[in-house]
């Protein structure tokens, strides 16, 4: 029978430690929502998430109340609205009707996110994707839950280099397009490479077009409980830290699991994948960037940085691979600046630099993530910055992600704010020298040579 | 059988027990076991509760109980049993 320990030791975790499941993402499929006629295909849109997911919401807060673990929040995915709008939709203007539906059904469903208005052109572009990634600034400004992403390069197809000239026209536009709060809307739209099928979390989940007509997908977090562990054997060897981190990560899991496990039950909707991520919040004691000064940074972004993050990331798969039935989405530590006090601190005092950010994203999921640039950057600098993102996703065959946002009229020195868990985050110097004449050739860079598996 | 976790932690105070479990017999909740501390005036109770035939909703009896809890000034948490089991037992 459970101890009393086990019980205090749970609890802890929950109440002290920020213990919670980040997310119960609905991926619901709108495939057989396509239709030649837009109003239509937004009547089919809507009635088909409002029915899916109607109790989404309700379910998720039962399971909070009966099992005492804070669910944060209850999402949706969906299929590429790129897929979806094809027949209907003729011109950018046309896919925004969209995305102000997706809107209405989030809202009407009491999701705080739906992802999926989504292109993925890793190899080309068709003139549907094109008028959706034009949409993106528009579609972003005048919703307010619609979370964007593009998949613009992959290890099997390279990167095509076409949509990453246009992904940095579009990040800028979208900064523009929502300059009156800190150009926010950039914090709702994702450039990938090697982007998952299966991830719960936002800004970059999608309904990847291999998956069944819904599925549930978790991420679990903790970033708090990993800290508190690692607390326990400060000056310990490599070996014992590593076995803590891994405990503590199967415990977390196996939570997730358990919600994942009862969320598909009571919905009636098949169990998908646990994403094992540690992800943070804005809160203290919730973050990233403490493990790694607890592991014995002085600041992140110090040497040494990269090593532990690594090391980090490795000890949380493995701990966690064991507590879950099917792992997927992105797994790892997320090192989203805005979201994580202690990366917030390290940029303000100097420590941490885009570059080194950069260097990070090598060794975890998943990418340049919530990073205010000042809002002169230009478009051609941002392709910059994201092809070199893209091109350490498809070599290390792994995902890597783009989430920058240009804040308009401000500059280093200055501070974005976004509010809520997406936080606030001071404006981080960005290489000025020009790269315009990369940038605009034409084309795609080919997949590496490793790809060649076959 | 479906079985909860009960956590009572508080100043100590006249019957705090006699409370839980008058709500609990309402409830038609059998208790299975109780074990009961405290240490320096700090009230601290743990009881594993069978609610398999509990005329209310866990999520219900949960609410209820933390009411009960802020009504008498300690921390009252019922929880499924499960999320303590999946996390310490293999």
């Amino acid at each position: 029978m459970i101890n009393r320990y086990e019980v205090y030791e749970t609890n802890q975790m929950i109440a002290e430690e920020n213990l919670d499941v980040r997310t119960i993402t609905l991926g619901i499929s709108l495939l057989d929502c396509i239709d030649a006629d837009l109003d239509k295909l937004n009547e089919n849109i809507y009635n088909k998430i409002t029915t899916v997911a109607k109790d989404l919401v309700k379910t998720g807060e039962e399971i909070e109340q009966e099992f005492g673990i804070p669910i944060v929040n209850k999402r949706i995915s969906i299929t590429p609205v790129a897929l979806i709008g094809g027949a209907a939709c003729k011109s950018p203007e046309d896919f925004v009707t969209i995305a102000k539906t997706l809107d209405k059904a989030a809202k009407e469903v009491g999701v705080n996110f739906i992802g999926g208005y989504s292109a993925l052109v890793s190899k080309s572009m068709t003139k549907s994707d094109e008028n959706l990634i034009c949409s993106v600034p528009q579609a972003l400004a005048c919703t307010d839950r619609i979370c964007s992403s593009i998949n613009v390069g992959s290890t099997k197809t390279g990167i095509n280099m076409d949509a990453v000239r246009l992904c940095g026209e579009i990040v800028k536009k979208t900064a523009d397009a929502t300059k009156e709060n800190d150009s926010l809307g950039c914090a709702k739209l994702v450039v990938f490479c090697n982007a998952p099928d299966d991830n719960p979390f936002m800004a970059g989940a999608f309904l990847g077009v291999t998956e069944g007509d819904a599925v549930i997908n978790v991420g679990v977090s903790g970033p708090g409980v990993v800290k508190h562990a690692i607390e326990q054997v400060r000056g310990k060897g490599f070996e014992e830290l590593c076995e803590t981190i891994k405990k503590t990560a199967f415990k977390v899991t196996r939570v997730g699991q358990l919600v994942a496990g009862e969320a598909s039950k009571r919905l009636g909707i098949p169990f998908g994948i646990i994403d094992l991520s540690l992800a943070p919040t804005p809160a203290i004691g919730d973050s990233v960037a403490e493990i790694l000064e607890e592991i014995g940074l002085e600041r992140v972004g110090a040497p040494g940085t990269t090593a532990a993050l690594a090391m980090l990331n490795d000890q949380v798969k493995k701990g966690g691979v064991m507590a879950s039935s099917y792992v997927g989405g992105l797994s790892g530590a997320f090192i989203p600046v805005s979201e994580d006090k202690g990366m917030i601190d390290a940029v303000e005092m100097g420590a941490l630099t885009i570059e080194k950010l950069e260097a990070m994203t090598c060794v975890c999921s998943v990418g340049l993530d919530m990073i205010a640039i000042p809002g002169k950057t230009s478009a051609s600098t941002i392709s910059g910055i994201i092809a070199d993102e893209m091109a350490i996703g498809m070599v290390n065959q792994k995902t890597t992600a783009v989430r920058l946002i240009p804040v308009i009229g401000k500059d280093v020195g200055e501070t974005a704010e976004f509010g809520g868990l997406l936080g606030y985050a001071p404006i981080i110097p960005v290489n000025e020298y020009d790269c315009s004449a990369f940038v605009n050739r034409k084309g795609r860079i080919p997949a590496p040579v490793h790809s060649f598996k076959n | 059988m479906k079985k909860c976790v009960i956590t009572v932690v508080g100043k100590d105070t006249v019957g705090i027990i006699a409370k839980v479990c008058e709500y609990l017999a309402g409830a038609n909740v059998n208790i299975l076991d109780i074990s009961q501390t405290i240490v320096d005036g700090y009230f601290n109770m743990m009881t594993i509760v069978d609610v398999t035939n509990c005329s209310k909703e866990v999520a219900v009896v949960s609410k209820e109980l933390e009411e009960i809890g802020t009504s008498i000034g300690v921390a009252i948490h019922c929880q499924r049993e499960e999320i303590f089991e999946k996390m310490h037992r293999l």
